[in-house]
């Protein structure tokens, strides 16, 4: 049908100059217009599959999907310009606030930023102390996604042990910090508290209940995932949902801006932990995950052995706390005047690259606070790990990607 | 098979006694010559009912004939009927609620939670849910499509208690003796795709939409080894009646042994044909919400889960007929290879079982727990995946049941 053999619509301005519209007219331009094989299904932002708000709009051709279309935003609470008007100590607790799932990573950025942009060295103590923080919370982390994958793929007992191993690290949290989710642990300069101050063994001084329970939650741990992956690894019904799906290629990776487990599930043997250490993590000694099959299985691999890693990090790093002793210093007084000046820092956040970017004008608060959240850039290449699959293995796929909507939109 | 049990000692009196048989004497008796429990109860608490209204009346106004007809033959069974009917339905429904009960309580323990906790045994949670769903709002959506919308549900509901009344519980606990009896039961499993199909189209839903068509198209394809397989067992039995089948595995041995492909396979199918997990693509909830069941609320979504129940306790009941024996206690077909010493063992050491039914359901609810298992421990399967199994797999599997029990039957053929 050619162009000039459609109907046509009369416009806004045409109407208001009397032009009619029959309800035939609008039925015929419907259905000369329509794609109709296809049909677009809106998944949120109320919806079993979306971890947040947000939307997934999917046009499906039968079962296949042929476009998606992320929307994001209901979330928006202006956190960047609200950090404009705060004291840089009041941003701390703020800064939890941007992922309830990684609060400890993001206050590490922002203190992080704040001592950059200052020049000063933080105690060798406080950088193990920081290091075995963001690994709790980094096993937290990737035991809630373990968790909604379960879900998400239609079983309520991964579910249901994944969360069951993920307490043992929130009584943790618990116990060095005092809440579950947002810690407002870290500070400009060092730590909130000593680990030494908590649990104090009664005949000891230089003896910390806590740091023993440490050990022990990661003897436990590594045992307890075991169940975890014979369930999900041994069962061909996970497994076929995975092994497949959602393949990005490297390219595909570099071109997005994809960081963190799915780019390293691509072949891209990068770490910010390794390559670019920060704090004690070039103190400590670990592996990188890296495989390049680059579908689903590979992200969920490669999360499940940096759980793994994170174990042996906390072990490194109470060992030499532990070495350290109580008498070692832990936080720094800190001028409250940021000097002018620009300041960019990164982290290996549990989703990916999450970095901070401070423009600082010399007075009590920064001028500009830009935060590079993994979400927001994963998530938008969506379309390019959606195009293809079916419906059935939309939820699978994004549950790779780890939603976390409180960093995405700020 | 005479059953020495409590139950039948005490229906037995009757006759000991050289009192009048209720049941022989009856010249509007609906079942022939089978004797049937059900209404033999039902009769007698209409005996008892009627007879005290029967007997208030004529106290009243004496030699009306209101009271005469309250306690004719007619009218006797005519509320024998009726009395049947609630009997058989409140039994069916309790053995659903409990194996409801089995399913959460043992996937809580499963997953390391306490699972239900109303009641003893958390076994009035189920009762606590019914009266919660009952006191919700019937919300509904202005835009779907009335007609379709309620009478399908109601069908899908109607059609899943029907089958669960026609699985009988034991010789004297049936419905209908029908020679096809098998073959009603998987024409009204049959009719559940159709109802499904368009109640996800009347709902003005993509997801229930897509749902419908999903459950659908499953359905369909898993009926077919599920009826290549019981057309292998009657070709065993040399019967479709459900009776005559259960008699031959007592006669010689349970129907697992030859037919164990044919068992696995059909326990699948009927896990997929009762939309259990992990083929509950219908109701995928991470990504079509609740598939065709997502504009149900309320009591629609009570009685429409309390079907799926239904229809998965009604599959264990095939399964324990077609391959566990039915209603027969274990060992009992041992009798065949080990003389009548088998059966005096049970005549004498369990006599004190109380009923023929309460073995069947305990099979029943056995198998239940093994499908209870398979949902903990899997995953859900992707629709092509499915059908690629059913018509690939299981299929097949289905046919090459039905050969190894041909080949049973003509080479070591002396047994049957």
């Amino acid at each position: 049908m050619t162009d000039e053999k459609k109907t046509q619509i009369p416009d806004a301005q045409a109407i208001a100059e009397g032009a009619e519209v029959t309800k035939e007219m609008v039925q015929e331009y419907t259905s000369q217009n329509m794609d109709m094989d296809k049909m677009w299904i809106t998944m949120g932002p109320q919806h079993p599959f979306s971890h947040g708000l947000w939307t997934l709009k999917i046009q499906a051709d039968g079962e296949i999907v042929t476009d998606a279309d992320p929307i994001v935003g209901y979330l928006h609470r202006g956190w960047e310009k609200e950090a404009e008007n705060r004291t840089y100590p009041k941003i701390i607790p703020m800064a939890d606030r941007l992922c309830y799932a990684s609060s400890m990573m993001y206050t590490h950025l922002y203190c992080m930023t704040c001592e950059k942009a200052l020049g000063i060295e933080i105690p060798e103590k406080t950088k193990y102390i920081r290091v075995m923080a963001d690994e709790i919370n980094r096993l937290q982390s990737h035991l809630m996604w373990l968790a909604a994958v379960g879900t998400d793929l239609g079983n309520f007992t991964a579910f249901l042990w994944a969360s069951r191993e993920r307490e043992f690290w929130m009584d943790m949290n618990v116990r060095l910090c005092g809440a579950r989710m947002t810690t407002n642990y870290p500070r400009i300069g060092g730590v909130r508290n000593d680990v030494f101050d908590i649990d104090l063994d009664m005949n000891d001084e230089e003896k910390s209940r806590f740091m023993r329970d440490i050990v022990r939650c990661c003897d436990h741990f590594d045992k307890a995932l075991w169940d975890i992956i014979a369930l999900i690894d041994n069962n061909s019904t996970f497994i076929s949902r995975m092994v497949g799906t959602g393949i990005i290629t490297r390219e595909q990776c570099a071109n997005l801006g994809i960081t963190g487990p799915a780019m390293r599930g691509t072949g891209v043997d990068f770490d910010v932990r390794r390559d670019d250490p920060y704090d004690g993590y070039d103190l400590v000694d670990f592996d990188v995950p890296v495989l390049s099959a680059g579908d689903s299985y590979a992200r969920y691999m490669i999360r499940v052995e940096e759980m793994f890693q994170a174990t042996r990090i906390i072990r490194q790093c109470v060992d030499k706390i532990r070495s350290l002793g109580r008498s070692a210093p832990y936080r720094l007084k800190v001028p409250s005047r940021i000097p002018a000046g620009k300041t960019y820092c990164r982290i290996e956040d549990c989703r990916g690259e999450a970095a901070m970017y401070l423009v600082s004008d010399g007075t009590d608060r920064p001028y500009r606070l830009k935060v590079r959240s993994a979400i927001f850039v994963n998530v938008s290449s969506s379309r390019d790990l959606l195009m293809g699959c079916r419906i059935a293995d939309v939820p699978v796929i994004m549950a790779m990607i780890d939603m976390c909507l409180g960093e995405t939109d700020r | 098979m005479a059953y020495t049990s409590i139950i039948d000692w005490i229906t037995g009196v009757y006759s000991q006694h050289g009192w009048a048989d209720p049941i022989q004497a009856n010249p509007y008796y609906p079942f022939g010559d089978a004797y049937n429990l059900p209404y033999d109860l039902g009769m007698k608490l209409w005996n008892i009912i009627g007879g005290a209204i029967a007997w208030l009346l004529d106290l009243l106004f004496p030699g009306n004939d209101v009271s005469t007809w309250l306690v004719c033959d007619m009218t006797n069974n005519i509320f024998a009927l009726v009395l049947f009917m609630v009997l058989v339905f409140a039994v069916v429904f309790v053995a659903c609620l409990i194996s409801l009960w089995e399913e959460r309580k043992v996937l809580g323990r499963g997953m390391d939670r306490r699972g239900t906790m109303i009641g003893m045994w958390g076994f009035l949670q189920c009762v606590a849910d019914g009266l919660k769903t009952f006191m919700k709002d019937n919300v509904f959506s202005k835009k779907v499509d009335g007609m379709t919308y309620w009478w399908t549900v109601a069908l899908i509901i109607g059609t899943s208690v029907l089958i669960d009344c026609m699985v009988p519980l034991s010789p004297r606990w049936f419905v209908v003796n029908y020679d096809a009896g098998l073959l009603i039961i998987m024409g009204l499993y049959a009719l559940a795709p159709f109802f499904i199909l368009v109640s996800g189209w009347s709902q003005n839903n993509k997801y229930s939409l897509i749902g419908g068509i999903r459950a659908a198209e499953m359905m369909i394809s898993y009926e077919v080894p599920l009826l290549i397989i019981i057309a292998t067992a009657a070709l065993l039995a040399g019967s479709l009646n459900i009776g005559d089948i259960v008699m031959a595995q007592t006669k010689h041995f349970w129907y697992v042994i030859p037919m164990f492909v044919g068992f696995v396979t059909f326990m699948i199918c009927a896990t997929a044909e009762s939309e259990r997990a992990p083929f509950d693509l219908a109701e995928a909830e991470s990504e079509l919400v609740e598939g065709w069941q997502t504009e149900y609320g309320g009591m629609k979504w009570g009685l429409v889960m309390l079907a799926d129940y239904l229809r998965g306790a009604c599959s264990c009941g095939i399964i324990v007929l077609l391959f566990f024996g039915g209603w027969n206690l274990p060992f009992m077909e041992w009798t065949y290879f080990l003389g009548d010493g088998i059966a005096s063992f049970h005549q004498n050491f369990m006599w004190w079982f109380p009923a023929p039914e309460l073995t069947f359901l305990l099979k029943a609810w056995l198998i239940f727990f093994v499908m209870i298992a398979i949902r903990l421990g899997t995953g859900r399967v992707r629709t092509d995946s499915i059908l690629n199994l059913g018509w690939k797999v299981f299929m097949p599997l289905s046919i090459l049941n039905l050969v190894i029990v041909l080949i049973f039957k003509l080479f070591i053929g002396g047994v049957f």
